[in-house]
């Protein structure tokens, strides 16, 4: 693969609500962010891809609401649906494909506006399911107690990433959720679907991020450090629910050893520094710890519970907060490569993980993790 | 937002999306619905490569990547593979919770397939627990032909 980095990032802060900012409004804001960052313009600019979906923005072709906010204007301007970094693979493919040059991403949502609940029902085969009345959260619940009879993984262990992550987020200015927590208060919050309390899931939450993507040649044009791609994988896992076993997640860890070879990574365990994952729900960060090859099957329980994956830790996971500290639906995959961008260039502050070098960013889309990008980002050559 | 306009209200419009679809289930479904609905049966289909017995039945085998032809019926007896008890009158949800979701793997299936428990006391809901389809009384060739599933 051709060498191209990410030269610049922008994004909103995220917020359970932004009543003062429209889709168009967050999406200038990253994307000026990001040219700022970056030290270009949108001049420089080749090729746009916005990530949204249309269902969650209420419009048909929702890519259009923020396309001049985008800087799309005689530009050739792709969309994409699902998750961010969806949206950076395709920037990203038409990058390689020779055509572009400079390549910015955005992606957006505003789950204040709508009722996920119902979005997220509509995920599922209409004709099959969808009234049956599963959505996003109770589906995610079976996952988690299927993965936690599999596995032997304690409601106590989830609970910790739950304390962790909202802990993490006590240094982050973007994260909507920053709390200082207890085990305890995960247990006591409300149970939502049995074993996901209140805790266990991410919040409603409104926000966008840009990122530029420039191959080789064209990097030096930004004023900021630049940040790797080594290594980016996509695959997919079944539709329906039960045709998988949801104790496991094959896809993930197809798509992460194809990005880990990629990047020339031979034992992510020890050669990654960091890694910022789909934190949707408490369990499935533990499951995608796993399915990264970042602990042995079954143990990324106990080795959260020895603080493994905590700021300080050998190994830490979502230093930014993650998305349980924040959840802007779409977007989030983006934000978790901007993060890892943070890292790189040690721009974390007090949640600066000491000699970053490389970064896993996990990006998902589907119910209970159907798809799933991996992103190997690392500081140098 | 630019400074000027700080301090404006922001104006929520209120809207929303009804759009009312008539979609054609496919030959497939509608074998299988109306074997609900007539028949009181689960109908499955198998792969004739593989040998995968897919439940709810669909056209092709996605590991052959070829057309499925046998068809056959399952259960009426099944085990939950997977289960969870919904706490939270979420916005999906039509039933007065709790209600218990479960993945359901019929007898003779090789897929499970997602619906309800009908337990009296939803904890005692668990994976490996046996159980059996209760068939509603008017059944109109929907999915919810089943109304759940109950212990065997
Ligand atoms: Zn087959």
């Amino acid at each position: 693969m051709d060498r191209c980095a990410i030269i610049g990032f922008g994004m909103t802060a995220i917020e359970a609500r932004k009543p003062g900012s429209t889709f168009a409004d967050m999406v200038w804001e990253a994307v000026n962010k990001a040219l700022d960052d970056a030290g270009i313009t949108i001049k420089d600019v080749e090729n746009v891809i916005t990530t949204s979906n249309d269902f969650f923005d209420g419009r048909t072709i929702s890519c259009m609401a923020v396309g001049d906010a985008s800087g799309v204007r005689e530009k050739n301007c792709s969309c994409t649906e699902g998750d961010g970094t969806f949206g950076a693979f395709y920037g990203l493919s038409r990058i390689l494909s020779g055509a572009y040059g400079t390549t910015l991403v955005t992606a957006h949502s505003k789950g204040s506006e709508s009722v996920s609940s119902l979005i997220t029902n509509a995920a599922f085969d209409p004709i099959y399911e969808r009234a049956l009345g599963l959505d996003a959260i109770t589906a995610a619940a079976l996952q988690a107690n299927a993965w936690m009879k599999a596995t032997g993984a304690t409601s106590e262990q989830l609970a910790m990433v739950s304390v962790k992550n909202h802990g993490n987020a006590r240094h982050n200015p973007y994260a909507q959720l920053p709390m200082e927590i207890t085990v305890k208060d995960v247990l006591e919050s409300e149970m939502i679907a049995d074993p996901l309390h209140k805790l266990d899931c991410s919040p409603v939450s409104d926000g966008a991020c840009a990122i530029l993507i420039a191959r080789e040649g064209l990097v030096k044009k930004g004023r900021k450090k630049p940040v790797w791609i080594g290594g980016v994988n996509f695959c997919s896992d079944a539709y329906f629910l039960g045709d998988r076993d949801l104790a496991k997640a094959p896809a993930l860890t197809k798509a992460a050893q194809k990005a880990y070879s990629m990047a020339g990574v031979a034992n992510p365990a020890k050669e990654i520094q960091a890694a910022e994952v789909y934190d949707a729900f408490t369990h499935q960060e533990l499951m995608w710890i796993e399915a990264l090859g970042l602990a042995e099957a079954g143990q990324a329980g106990a080795d959260l519970a020895k603080g493994r994956f905590a700021l300080g830790g050998a190994l830490p996971v979502n230093p930014s907060g993650g998305l349980l500290s924040g959840h802007p639906v779409i977007a989030a995959g983006l934000y978790r490569m901007a993060e890892a961008v943070r890292q790189l260039r040690g721009e974390a502050g007090a949640a600066q993980v000491d000699g970053a070098k490389r970064v896993v960013v996990q990006g998902m889309n589907g119910l209970c993790g159907q798809s799933h990008c991996v992103w190997v980002l690392e500081s140098g050559k | 937002m630019c400074a000027d306009l700080s301090g404006i209200e922001p104006v929520i419009y209120k809207s929303g999306i009804n759009v009312p679809y008539h979609w054609w289930a496919g030959d497939t479904a509608s074998a299988f619905l109306t074997a609900l609905r007539d028949r009181q049966t689960i109908t499955a289909i198998k792969c004739g490569s593989c040998g995968m017995v897919f439940v709810p039945p669909r056209k092709t085998c996605p590991q052959c990547f070829t057309p499925n032809t046998q068809w056959l019926e399952v259960g009426p007896l099944g085990t939950v593979t997977a289960f969870t008890v919904a706490r939270k009158q979420l916005a999906a949800i039509k039933d007065t919770v709790p209600v218990v979701f479960a993945l359901v793997k019929l007898d003779g299936a090789s897929t499970s397939m997602l619906h309800k428990l009908l337990l009296q006391n939803p904890s005692l809901a668990k994976a490996g627990m046996r159980v059996k389809p209760r068939f509603a009384q008017d059944r109109t060739g929907t999915i919810l032909d089943i109304q759940g599933f109950e212990p065997a």
